[in-house]
């Protein structure tokens, strides 16, 4: 499955949307209607997925799909 | 003052997934109780539940919410959903004037226990973020709040087995006061799991009559040994007499009076002679200005346990007189619900409401053979047709909490 089903995936589950709803542009607070608590969860959901870390500054700079999946290929995970 | 009516009734119960299926098993005497299958039974003396049969939480709530709604919560909801419905308030009452009165004796203890082990296992940042929010026992009554923007006074009651029994009386005397208009009392429970049933367990609490689980909850009997552990949801909506009378609602019955008291004796056991709960008894019948020969039935708190079934024979006795207390029938409908803890006391304050509506007193289902101790009318296996106008519903819990709802059949 390649890495934009994954974080896709995951965020479908996460925050209960429909996968049209999910595209690069969406963000989560206003198009996806996630709350901090949810945005928390989402970010443990993607350090469980892909086996690392993302701490807090850099949780906060992740406000898009698109956004997610530049800065997991910049930290190495491609699939 | 301001008279009190019930205008909705919702529940979710091992016996049915609303008011109507659980009344209909509760009078054809049908237990809820059968094996455990929400835990591997196996290293717990007591193998037995009353589960909510195929329950499915996607049939009611959105994937989201699913997760972030403990089980516990999730009935409360059904529970007020149904009762609310019922009611027929919505649209008819201003948000800030709707309150909630939901109550839990425990709350999420499945949620406890699953973020215990992430954080044993994977470390404390690892909890669930929504793992507060979902554990705590007054996240019902907020949940409701939001479910059915009810903006009015909001909170729960937690009194172990007499949680909302207690939730009925607080909303009773809320509304009496004029605080709010209506408002959504009742209580839930999900206690099924590792530790709330290992927990009781441990205290001998519940019946290990593990081959037979239909008629494990027994109370009343000389063969009872302890309650069986059950799971539910019950909510109940009251409302101030004139108000439900100005919008045309259809009024289910009336509560009268209410009486609590504490023990003050022990943790676990009643006090002697069922002292603290004959005080409860008396103090509701005075709330209601009805004297013990005015009471045509009481459902017990009955949780076919030896403590309790003898002393509240006792405080029976003790409240209405002996006389009386020999003519009133006296049921408990634990008998094939298990028991609810949390949710027992709304539950049976809507069983008690149907029998006065219906003019049908439900059985202590499964009692063959009474204990020598427990000498009252306790209306054997058989509903029973009669005119009642009366009842009283007590709920008792650990910590020597008593409480006596009184109901009275509604008419103009």
């Amino acid at each position: 499955m390649s890495l934009e089903s994954r974080v896709k995936e995951i965020i479908i589950d996460k925050l209960g949307v429909k996968p049209e709803q999910v595209t690069m542009e969406a963000q989560f607070d206003t198009d996806l209607g996630a709350d901090s608590i949810d945005q928390y969860e989402l970010i443990m959901g993607f350090e469980d997925a892909f086996g690392l870390r993302i701490d807090e500054e850099e949780a906060a700079k992740l406000t898009t799909v698109g956004e997610v999946i530049q800065y997991l290929k910049k930290q190495g995970i491609e699939e | 003052m301001r008279r009190v009516v019930i205008t909705g009734t919702g529940m979710i119960s091992p016996v049915g997934k609303t008011v109507r299926e659980s009344w209909e098993n509760v009078v054809a005497g049908v237990s809820g109780v059968g094996r455990m299958t929400l835990m591997n039974p196996e290293f717990f003396t007591s193998k037995i539940a009353g589960e909510v049969k195929n329950y499915n939480p996607a049939d009611y709530f959105d994937r989201k919410l699913v997760k972030r709604v403990d089980r516990y919560t999730q009935f409360a909801m059904i529970a007020s959903r149904e009762a609310f419905r019922e009611s027929g308030l919505e649209g008819h009452i201003h948000p800030e004037r709707l309150g909630g009165i939901i109550g839990s004796g425990i709350g999420g203890i499945g949620t406890m226990e699953q973020e215990h082990k992430v954080a044993l296992e994977r470390g404390v940042h690892r909890i669930n973020p929504f793992f507060c929010p979902m554990m705590i026992s007054n996240i019902s009554a907020g949940r409701v709040g939001i479910d059915l923007n009810a903006k009015g006074l909001n909170f729960a009651t937690v009194t172990a087995c007499a949680t909302s029994g207690h939730a009925i009386a607080v909303a009773m005397d809320m509304i009496r006061m004029g605080r709010s208009d209506a408002i959504l009392a009742g209580g839930s429970e999900a206690p099924i799991t590792l530790t709330g049933v290992g927990g009781f367990c441990q205290l001998k609490a519940l019946s290990t009559r593990n081959d037979d689980p239909e008629r494990a909850s027994r109370p009343f009997d000389r063969d009872r040994d302890g309650f069986v552990i059950s799971e539910g949801g019950a909510v109940v909506v009251m409302e101030d007499l004139e108000f439900a009378m100005a919008r045309g609602a259809d009024i289910l019955a009336e509560v009268v009076g209410a009486g609590m008291t504490c023990d003050a004796y022990h943790i676990t056991a009643p006090a002697e002679g069922g002292e603290g709960s004959a005080r409860a008894i008396k103090l509701a019948m005075e709330d209601a200005g009805i004297g013990p020969d005015q009471v045509d039935y009481i459902n017990a708190h009955g949780t076919s346990t030896q403590l309790n079934d003898v002393n509240e024979t006792e405080a029976i006795k003790t409240a209405l007189g002996v006389e009386n207390a020999k003519r009133v029938p006296v049921s408990s409908t634990k008998s094939v619900t298990g028991h609810m803890l949390g949710a027992a006391g709304a539950a049976e304050a809507i069983f008690t409401l149907l029998a006065l509506k219906q003019g049908i007193i439900p059985p202590t289902a499964t009692l063959v053979e009474p204990d020598e101790r427990c000498d009252l009318d306790y209306v054997p296996g058989k509903a029973r047709k009669a005119d009642l106008v009366y009842a009283l519903s007590n709920s008792l819990g650990f910590g020597g909490h008593n409480v006596t709802i009184a109901l009275k059949k509604f008419t103009d």
